[in-house]
C-alpha cells in the first residue's frame, strides 16, 4: 500500500466512461487524486447521504485497511474480507452459510458488499437501517467476530499504525474512536459500486455493451417474470418477500425477527442479482449451489406457506412457468450482470 | 416513522404558532429545569440486590435498570409549549449512576411550567441516523453499547435484569435470571412493532418556576418516582415463571404498555 499506488492506478476507465459521476471531495494534498463515488446514470439517486461522511483518500484507505484486518475480531483471526471476498463481489463463494470465529457456522449466507449506498436497509432481514452501523453487527455477532466495539477501539489505539492513520483521516481527533472507525469502513464500502457489467454498457449505450440474441431474449423473459421483485437496475425492489424456498421457517423467521409482525414470517429481502454468477450459493440459507437450481426452483420447486408471495401463486398455480429455452436464455442473461472491472479493481483489494 | 415525524412536525407547528401569540411577559430570560428520576420498587427506594414482590406475587431482585428518555416538551401554565432542541434532548438514565438520573434541561425560557412530557426510548428519526449524529449517550460504540441492538440497529429503550426464585433456570448461566430488553421504534422503510411511549406528567399544585440565570441548585425540579415494579403489571400483569425474558418479540409490546406508567410526579420543588 505505497502512497504512489494511486498515481499509478488513476481513475478506472469506468469512472471516466460513467455518464454521471460526482466529484465528492478534494483531498487536502494537491498531488493525490481525489476520490469519486461512481453514480451510474442507470441507477436511481443514492439513499445514503454521502455529504455527511464524504469519501476522502485517507478515510477510504483506512477503511480498506480495517476491512482486511483481523484485528476486528476477538482473537484476531478473522477479517471482514474473509467472508466478503473481492473476486466474488465481496461475498463468500461456495459457502452455504458463512463460518466465522472458532469455525462456528452462521445461519445465513454472506451477502455481497456492493452498491450499498442505494440500499435503504441491510442484511437478509433488513435489520440494519444505516450503512455506517453495519460493521457493529458483524463485530458483535458471536458466530462472526464475537468482539465488542469498545475493545476493538482499544486495540486500534494500542496499534503501531492506526492512531496516526485515524488522525490523518479525521483531522482534529486525537485518538481512535468508535464512530470514526465506522465512518472509515463506511467510506470504503461506499466506494464499492458495481455498474460496469456488459448489461450496464448495453443499457447505457456504451462500448462493450454487445448482447447476443439469447441474452436479449433472456432479458425479455426476466423483465416479464422476475423484474417485479428484482426491479430496476439494482435488481431489487428492496422489499421483503417469501419466494417459496421453504414452507417452515422455525430455523430463521427472516424479517419477522426484526419486525415481530406475524405477516413477516419467512420473508427475506429481495437480493440484488448483480454479479450473481459469482456469488453462489444462493438464497439466505445457501440452499441452491447453482443458478440452474434456482431456476428449477422458480419453475417447479416453489413451496406453499401462509406468507408465500402472491406473485408465485397466480391462478392457484405455484411458481413461475418457464420453458427449458426460457431458462437457458435467463441463465445467459444473468451472466451479463458480472462486472469484471469491479471484482478486479485494485483499489478495493488488500 | 412517518407518524412520529408528522407528530413532531405538528408539535413544532403548534409550538411556533402558540409562541407567536404575544402574551404579557412578566418574566424574561433563560434558566434550567431539573427532572429527577427517583427509582423505586413499589413504595421503597430501589436498591440492587434487595428482594421485592411484584403484583403477581413473584420475588424479584434487580441487577440492571437503564432507560432512555428523550424529546422533552415543557408546558407553561398558559399552555405555551417549549420543545427542548433535538441536540440536547436525549438522556440515558442508569440506576447505578446517580448523576445520570438527574436530567438538567438548559436554556429554558423563563416562566411557570406545570407539565413535562417525554418519550421513553429514542425516536425513529434518531434511530436511523448516521453514526456522526449519534453523540454522547447515543454512541453505539461507546455509552450506548449496552443499550443497542446491532442486528436490529435500534436502541434498547428500557433494560431490566435480575433474578427470581420463581424464574426457570437459564440453560446458559445456570441461574434463575430475568431479562427484559425492550426496544423497537417502528421500522425504517418497512414497519416493525413500535414500542415508543409518551409520558406526560402534570403538576396539579405547584408549577416549576424557571427564572433567568437560575441554574444548578437554583433550578426548579420535577421530582419523579420511577417504579420498576410497574413493568410487571397494568395493563398486562404477568408472572416471571411464564415470561422470564423478553427481547424484540411480540411480548415486548405488553412490557412497554406496562412500563409506560412507571413515571409519576412526586412533587415540584422550587428553591425560592
Ligand atoms: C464470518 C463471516 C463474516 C464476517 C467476518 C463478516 N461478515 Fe458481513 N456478512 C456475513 C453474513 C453471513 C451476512 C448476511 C447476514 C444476514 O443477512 O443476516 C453479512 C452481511 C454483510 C453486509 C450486508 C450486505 C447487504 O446487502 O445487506 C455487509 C455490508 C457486511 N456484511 C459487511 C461486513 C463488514 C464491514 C465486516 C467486518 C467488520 C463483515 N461484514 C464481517 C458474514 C460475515
Ligand atoms: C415474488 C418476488 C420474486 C420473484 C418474482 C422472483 N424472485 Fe428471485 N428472489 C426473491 C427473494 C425474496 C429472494 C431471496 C429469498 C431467500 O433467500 O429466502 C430471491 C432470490 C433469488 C436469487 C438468489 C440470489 C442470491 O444472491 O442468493 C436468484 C438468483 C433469483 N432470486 C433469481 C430470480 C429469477 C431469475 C426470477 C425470475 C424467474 C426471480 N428470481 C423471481 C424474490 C423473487
Amino acid at each position: 500500500m505505497q502512497p504512489d499506488f494511486y498515481k499509478v492506478t488513476g481513475i478506472s476507465k469506468g469512472l471516466i466512461l460513467g455518464v454521471l459521476s460526482v466529484l465528492l471531495l478534494f483531498s487536502c494534498k494537491k498531488d493525490e487524486p481525489s476520490y469519486e463515488v461512481f453514480l451510474p446514470s442507470n441507477f436511481p439517486a443514492p439513499a445514503y447521504d454521502l455529504s455527511q461522511n464524504p469519501v476522502t483518500t485517507a478515510g477510504f484507505e483506512l477503511g480498506r485497511k480495517l476491512f482486511y484486518d483481523p484485528i476486528m475480531s476477538r482473537d484476531s483471526t478473522i477479517a471482514c474480507a474473509d467472508c466478503h471476498i473481492s473476486f466474488s463481489a465481496f461475498s463468500h463463494p461456495q459457502h452455504a452459510t458463512s463460518h466465522g470465529i472458532d469455525g462456528l457456522f452462521g445461519r445465513r449466507n454472506a451477502l455481497p458488499v456492493q452498491n450499498l449506498i442505494w440500499q435503504t436497509s441491510y442484511f437478509w432481514d433488513g435489520g440494519v437501517g444505516q450503512l455506517d452501523l453495519i460493521p457493529l453487527n458483524a463485530i458483535t455477532n458471536p458466530v462472526e467476530m464475537d468482539e465488542s466495539p469498545a475493545h476493538v477501539v482499544a486495540k486500534l489505539n494500542r496499534h503501531r499504525q492506526y492512531p496516526a492513520l485515524f488522525r490523518e483521516a479525521f483531522p482534529g481527533g486525537d485518538s481512535v474512536t468508535g464512530p470514526h472507525m465506522l465512518q472509515a469502513l463506511a467510506q470504503f464500502m461506499s466506494m464499492l459500486v458495481s455498474a460496469n457489467s456488459r448489461y450496464d454498457h448495453y443499457v447505457r449505450h456504451e462500448a462493450g455493451g454487445d448482447m447476443s440474441q439469447q441474452e436479449l431474449a433472456g432479458l425479455q423473459v426476466f423483465q416479464q417474470k422476475c423484474a417485479t421483485c428484482h426491479a430496476t437496475d439494482l435488481f431489487t425492489d428492496q422489499t421483503y418477500r417469501n419466494n417459496g424456498i421453504l414452507d417452515n421457517f422455525t430455523l430463521d423467521r427472516g424479517r419477522n425477527e426484526v419486525s415481530s409482525l406475524p405477516e413477516d414470517i419467512g420473508k427475506f429481502r429481495v437480493p440484488s442479482l448483480r454479479n450473481v454468477a459469482l456469488t453462489g450459493s444462493y438464497m439466505h440459507n445457501g440452499k441452491f449451489k447453482t443458478l440452474e437450481a434456482v431456476l428449477d426452483h422458480y419453475a417447479s420447486g416453489v413451496k406453499d406457506s401462509p406468507t408465500l408471495d402472491p406473485l408465485l401463486k397466480q391462478n392457484g398455480q405455484l411458481g413461475i412457468p418457464l420453458t427449458a429455452e426460457e431458462k437457458q436464455s435467463i441463465l445467459a442473461f444473468l451472466q451479463t450482470l458480472t462486472d469484471q472491472d469491479f471484482v478486479n479493481d485494485e483499489r478495493f483489494q488488500k | 416513522m412517518k407518524n412520529a415525524f408528522f407528530g413532531l412536525l405538528a408539535l413544532l407547528i403548534t409550538f411556533t404558532l402558540t409562541n407567536c401569540k404575544k402574551t404579557e411577559e412578566e418574566v424574561k430570560g433563560l434558566g434550567d429545569v431539573v427532572i429527577e428520576m427517583d427509582n423505586h420498587a413499589g413504595d421503597e427506594i430501589l436498591e440492587f440486590g434487595k428482594s421485592y414482590v411484584t403484583a403477581g406475587g413473584d420475588t424479584v431482585k434487580f441487577t440492571t435498570f437503564n432507560y432512555f428518555v428523550s424529546n422533552f416538551i415543557l408546558t407553561k401554565d398558559d399552555g405555551t409549549q417549549y420543545l427542548v432542541p433535538k441536540d440536547s434532548c436525549y438522556f440515558l438514565c442508569q440506576h447505578d449512576d446517580v448523576d445520570s438520573r438527574e436530567i438538567v434541561l438548559h436554556n429554558i425560557p423563563a416562566g411557570d411550567y406545570k407539565s413535562v412530557q417525554f418519550i421513553i426510548g429514542v425516536d425513529s428519526l434518531k434511530s436511523v441516523s448516521p453514526v456522526g449524529d449519534r453523540k454522547g449517550v447515543l454512541d453505539p460504540t461507546g455509552a450506548a453499547a449496552g443499550m443497542y441492538w446491532s442486528w436490529n440497529s435500534g436502541y434498547i429503550f428500557v433494560k431490566v435484569e435480575g433474578t427470581s426464585p420463581q424464574a426457570p433456570v437459564d440453560a446458559g448461566t445456570g441461574e434463575r435470571t430475568l431479562e427484559y430488553h425492550t426496544g423497537l421504534f417502528g421500522g425504517k422503510d418497512s414497519p416493525t412493532l413500535n414500542n415508543l411511549k409518551t409520558v406526560k406528567i402534570t403538576s396539579t399544585s405547584e408549577s416549576a418556576r424557571v427564572r433567568d440565570g437560575h441554574t444548578g441548585d437554583e433550578a426548579p425540579v420535577f421530582h419523579l418516582y420511577v417504579d420498576i415494579l410497574e413493568m410487571f403489571t397494568t395493563p398486562n400483569s404477568f408472572r416471571v415463571a411464564d415470561v422470564p425474558t423478553s427481547h424484540a418479540g411480540p411480548f415486548s409490546q405488553k412490557v412497554a404498555e406496562n412500563y409506560a406508567d412507571m413515571f409519576t410526579l412526586d412533587h415540584v420543588h422550587n428553591h425560592q
